[in-house]
């Protein structure tokens, strides 16, 4: 059995409601106007978990930027910060060039993954619990509730007809949302800026084009996306509902409806008795608070981000009308089989795919961290010049230039000693440097890439001389005329070497 | 026209009153987010209008209550660029040659300004990095025909070779051959001598021994005033050296010959007033660091 998104209840059903979910009116032609979702408030284990979640993921975003990590002088004391126009990005310990922007590459193939374990094992938590659109949506519908009242109120609001109270409570809201929009976008920028300086420089007017650009485009955006746009943009705009199918199998916790408890459903009264009919009341209550306007009782769909609120609703309901709870659970489809037929439930969550997954992020994650503490400070490397590819000199010696370019990312001035090595007889010279001859000292100055021009001559009778097939390179048969191997070698005060192999060239 | 407007009895809606082969087009209207995206480029159109330059008049056009022009921002950018510049140009102007190629933070600047300078100015003739390409000399090396310190480089850069400027750098060399000054047999002795200068010397024998004794004497007393009785030239006469194994118009016999007989001479223009002082400056410490510096 695998997992297919329904897109109506199954037929020979006969029911009758009011509330209803958007996907029940099948009139949808291509484009539909949205209809709006008054989510109802609800209390519950997920509320809370949601609630928990938003305030802790709310305060990393808020407090991070502030956070300080001191570094020395000169540099940038905040903790974690992207610095464009030094080419330097900041996270606590490490400091990243942009030639290490592949690390980049790997986080995002951790995100990838992360995101793959836990769908497998938990269906959308992220999309329900993590996801910024679902923390801001919530937020902004937090600030909604506590200004123009729950679902009722809200949809009485929005009918009735304009008045000062209905102008008084939206503008609020809006200034409200605006307000927090502004926040999410200058935190976004504080990402990018020294927070402190950037704040000052935002509220004195004194920004950048460039800040106020992005402060003003993420204010715009948090403000469409969670006071407007909403369940939309997960439905319309988000790629993961698409494929999420495919990362789920049978034991993936999922939100479900026991249908073969709740069904057939029918209004209850007190005191009525539960014989022949199912636990579901068919009071709404699941749709009602659903952010995404569906009902869960459809069947696992793609507009469901699993958040549970849904659970949370149903099971208040159950705990006032005396049925058992979890009618609405988060549940593998394992399970719902398995206690249709009365058999017990079964939790895998260690299994291949899980293991798959959690293999790769291990692979990876362990990378990343060899990766960053094994790195580097010194980065060097050695360009051939292409004009010219070589010079004759008017002894007859022929001369390559070189340019040798030294990254260093430490903090002092790092010393290298220079030695040629695979050609006999070459002598070099540094330009701006002293006397010519086979050693010298290059300093590569703190935090900069250091440039030398390093000029090699190798004597008339040396370059003519084709020896150095025999001797040095005469297991390389396809080495080019005219080219022979040279190896820089620099040699820091440590002792530690850092070998470069480049070329010779000469007339063929 | 159609007078009166029929409506598709299944999808309620209009058609166009067109028919082919029994087949009605329906008359859908376009999509409404495409109408308002379209009614929007409109409205950002006159916008435009008003803001840029947009009608053409007669001999001229509406500039638009802005006033932007693209020249005009690029004269801004590159006043920016030259503001940028003159902290560092004005330290070049200040300082001489010698200082400034030992003030690694000016010579950087220099350099890099002198490369720029180079490759637009300099390169066509004398190639990429100061390459050379045929008869146009080699920067890069250490044979210099006028001399190779920062000074003789930067007076060359200024007033040229035979470039008309009263303080170019001239000399000529006689056309022995066209000129009927030698023959040609005296004319292939000398280029024997001048081979065996550089140790280019031919097989011994006889004949080419007697070639190489007879053109040593036409040598001395025809070449030797501005090449140097060793054949080692001057810099002074920007006469080039004989003995080493760099040769502007060729090194094999005939090649010489050729030379002795109607003289090539290179001509380089004067880039004084052309290029201002910092730039001569920067191209001087450009063309010194290439390699060949003295």
């Amino acid at each position: 059995m695998s997992f297919e998104f329904q897109t109506a209840p199954p037929t020979g059903e006969v029911r009758v409601e009011d509330a209803v979910s958007f996907k029940e009116l099948k009139k949808t032609p291509l484009y539909a106007s949205r209809i709006k979702v008054y989510a109802k408030a609800v209390r519950g284990r997920f509320r809370r978990i949601k609630w928990a979640v938003l305030i802790a993921l709310l305060g990393i975003y808020y407090i991070v930027p502030w956070l300080r990590w001191d570094r020395g002088p000169g540099v940038p004391d905040q903790a974690l910060l992207i610095d464009m126009p030094s080419r330097r990005a900041y996270f606590f310990w490490f400091e990243i060039w942009p030639q290490e922007i592949y690390y980049l590459t790997f986080v995002l193939m951790l995100g990838a993954f992360g995101l793959f374990l836990a769908t497998s094992i938990g269906g959308r938590v992220w999309c329900g619990f993590t996801c910024p659109q679902t923390v801001w949506t919530d937020l902004f519908m937090w600030v909604e509730r506590r200004i123009e009242g729950d679902r009722g109120a809200r949809i009485r609001l929005d009918k009735a007809p304009l008045s000062r109270t209905k102008i008084l409570r939206k503008g609020t809201k809006h200034a409200a949302w605006l307000l927090i929009a502004a926040l999410t976008g200058g935190a976004w920028i504080m990402y990018f800026n020294d927070a402190p300086t950037v704040t000052r420089a935002i509220v004195t007017g004194e920004a950048s084009f460039a800040q106020y650009f992005f402060f003003g485009l993420f204010t715009l955006t948090t403000y469409l996306f969670a006071g407007f746009a909403r369940e939309q943009v997960c439905t319309f705009m988000c790629p993961w509902p698409r494929f999420q199918a495919a990362l789920l199998d049978q034991d993936s916790y999922v939100v479900t409806y026991e249908r073969w408890r709740g069904e057939p459903r029918a209004p209850h009264k007190k005191g009525q008795s539960w014989e022949g009919r199912g636990d579901c009341i068919a009071c709404n209550n699941c749709v009602a608070v659903c952010p995404m306007g569906i009902d869960i009782r459809d069947g696992l769909q793609l507009e469901c981000i699993g958040c549970g609120l849904c659970v949370d609703a149903c099971n208040d309901v159950m705990g006032r009308i005396g049925r058992p709870r979890e009618l609405i659970t988060l549940d593998t489809e394992r399970n719902l089989q398995q206690r249709m037929q009365g058999l017990p439930s079964t939790t895998r969550i260690i299994r291949p795919r899980t293991l798959i997954y959690a293999a790769i992020l291990l692979v990876i994650g362990s990378g990343v961290l060899i990766g960053l503490s094994t790195r580097s400070t010194v980065d060097i490397n050695v360009l051939h010049d292409r004009n010219p590819l070589f010079v004759t000199l008017s002894d007859g010696g022929i001369r390559n230039g070189y340019t040798i370019k030294i990254l260093n990312k430490s903090r002092t001035t790092q010393h290298f000693d220079l030695a040629l090595r695979g050609i006999a007889g070459a002598s070099f010279s540094v330009l701006g440097e002293e006397g010519e001859g086979s050693g010298a000292e290059l300093a590569a100055r703190p935090d900069t890439v250091t440039t030398y021009r390093v000029f090699v001559t190798v004597p008339r009778k040396l370059a003519n001389h084709d020896g150095e097939h025999g001797e040095h390179h005469g297991d390389d048969e396809h080495e080019e005329a005219g080219v022979q191997r040279l190896t820089m070698v620099l040699t820091d005060r440590a002792g530690a070497a850092a070998e470069r192999t480049t070329v010779f060239r000469r007339p063929d | 026209m159609a007078t009166k407007v029929e409506k598709d009895a299944i999808t309620g809606q209009d058609t166009t009153g067109h028919e082919w082969d029994g087949l009605k087009e329906l008359n859908t209207p376009l999509p409404k987010w495409w109408l308002y995206v379209m009614y929007a480029t409109i409205a950002f159109a006159v916008v435009w209008w008003v803001l840029y330059p947009s009608w053409p008049w007669f001999n001229t056009y509406f500039p638009g209550i802005l006033h932007y022009s693209q020249r005009k921002a690029l004269d801004e950018r590159m006043a920016e660029a030259a503001a940028a510049r003159s902290g560092y140009e004005k330290r070049l102007a200040a300082a001489s040659l010698e200082q400034i190629a030992s003030d690694p933070q000016l010579m950087a600047f220099a350099y890099a300004g002198g490369q720029a300078a180079f490759n637009d100015n300099c390169a066509p003739c004398h190639g990429l990095g100061g390459a050379g390409q045929g008869n146009y000399p080699s920067l890069a090396d250490d044979s210099w025909l006028w001399g190779g310190t920062l000074d003789a480089i930067e007076t060359t850069i200024k007033y040229g070779i035979r470039s008309g400027n009263p303080d170019a750098r001239f000399n000529q060399m006689p056309a022995f051959g066209a000129d009927k000054m030698l023959d040609q047999k005296q004319i292939d002795d000398v280029a024997t001598y001048v081979l065996s200068l550089s140790g280019e010397a031919p097989a011994e024998s006889k004949d080419q021994a007697a070639a190489v004794k007879s053109g040593g004497v036409i040598f001395a007393e025809q070449c030797a005033a501005c090449h140097g009785d060793d054949g080692k030239g001057n810099q002074e006469l920007g006469a080039p050296n004989l003995t080493d194994d760099i040769w502007l118009y060729g090194g094999t016999k005939a090649d010489i010959v050729r030379q002795i007989y109607q003289p090539r001479q290179g001509v380089m223009p004067a880039w004084e007033g052309r290029l201002d002082p910092v730039t001569i400056k920067s191209l001087a410490i450009y063309v010194h660091a290439l390699g060949g510096g003295q």
